[in-house]
């Protein structure tokens, strides 16, 4: 990914919180606001402990934009460190499995959930535009799947799989 | 006396041990469970199960008071009759709603959902920090139904403030 300037540290927005619920608007990645909306994502990630995935709307902006980088994390297999990804959109999505997701803009519950373990996804890169299709599993899949979801606007809980898949979150990070 | 089905519920304070204490009474009186729910509201245990037994409801509850006398748990037990049937054979559906907790989301919900002629299958609410979530499924008499119902439920979560969502369980039925 191209070398970014250094961001700001971010206050991250909690649910319910309208921001949250809103569909991002397609952004330019070489515009000047969308550098500096970057920056600041991957600050904030970088300082907010166990969190492997920010999106625009998590810090207050409605954008299709978000950060990931799941390295270190027990789960991961296929990893392609920190990077940032611009109106990304999923290409193929196979092999869902169940699993528990927390968010830090929901941070007093975890979800149960069906995503899938193999993905495609592609999306631009900040600064040079360049478009780049990104091929992963397991939890960066997964990672991935949640930001895009918060970039249109939507919440785990928006695909929790039944009534009895809301939980009081039991540990923090 | 012919086995019926008793309905059980337990209510009270959490601790290891009372689905085994209330399951292991009851398989004393030779009782076999059918259906169950079991969870936490807010850390109070809450269960109901279906026993069939040839015990009376009074029986049961009398071989339940050795987990209710000290109050920590509440335990009812009364005889049910054979279900009503369900009229309603179309689609399921998964309905979610989430945001800032305020009286009446509930009720204004399921009345929209009532109003369409869904049943409400399957329920469950948590809020925590005043952030409030409702996930129910659904039976509709029709996918058709969806339509309007789905139109009707956004415009009272507009009022709500609150955000919904219903959609189509997509069942893999081998």
């Amino acid at each position: 990914m191209p070398e970014l300037p250094a961001g700001t540290v971010r206050p991250v927005v909690r649910a319910p919180d309208p921001v949250l619920s809103t569909q991002g608007r397609d952004i330019d990645p070489t515009g000047a606001g969308t550098i500096e909306l970057v920056a600041g994502l991957l600050a904030t990630q970088v300082v907010s402990p166990g969190c492997v995935g920010l999106a625009a709307q998590q810090i207050g902006v409605a954008a299709r934009v978000f950060s990931v980088d799941v390295s270190g994390h027990a789960k991961t297999r296929t990893c392609h460190g920190a990077f940032v990804l611009c109106n990304a959109e999923v290409v193929s999505a196979t092999r869902k499995e169940r699993g528990r997701e927390g968010c830090m803009s929901v941070p007093d519950f975890t979800g149960d959930l069906a995503r899938a373990r193999r993905l495609v996804v592609r999306g631009q890169l900040p600064l040079t535009g360049e478009w780049v299709e990104i091929t992963t599993d397991g939890f960066e899949a997964v990672a991935l799947q949640h930001e895009i979801d918060h970039t249109d606007g939507l919440l785990f809980l928006d695909r929790v799989s039944g009534p009895h898949g809301i939980h009081p979150r039991r540990f923090y990070l | 006396m012919r086995d019926q089905i008793i309905a059980v519920t337990v209510l009270g304070d959490d601790r290891p041990g009372i689905v085994a204490d209330v399951t292991g009474a009851l398989a004393d009186l030779h009782g076999n469970l059918e259906d169950s729910t079991m969870t936490l509201l807010r850390g109070h245990f809450a269960m109901v199960l279906l026993v069939r037994t040839g015990a009376s409801a009074a029986a049961v509850e009398a071989a339940l008071h050795f987990l209710s006398a000290d109050g920590s748990l509440v335990i009812n037990a009364r005889v049910l009759g054979d279900p009503a049937l369900s009229q309603i054979g179309g689609p399921s559906y998964a309905l979610r709603v989430h945001g800032a907790d305020r009286p009446g989301i509930v009720s204004t919900i399921t009345a929209v959902v009532a109003h369409h002629g869904a049943n409400i299958v399957d329920l469950g609410t948590r809020l925590v920090e005043g952030l409030y979530v409702l996930m129910a499924e659904l039976q509709l008499p029709s996918e058709a139904s969806a339509v309007g119902l789905g139109a009707e439920l956004q415009g009272a979560a507009d009022e709500l403030g609150v955000e919904v969502r219903l959609s189509l369980i997509d069942d893999d039925l081998l």
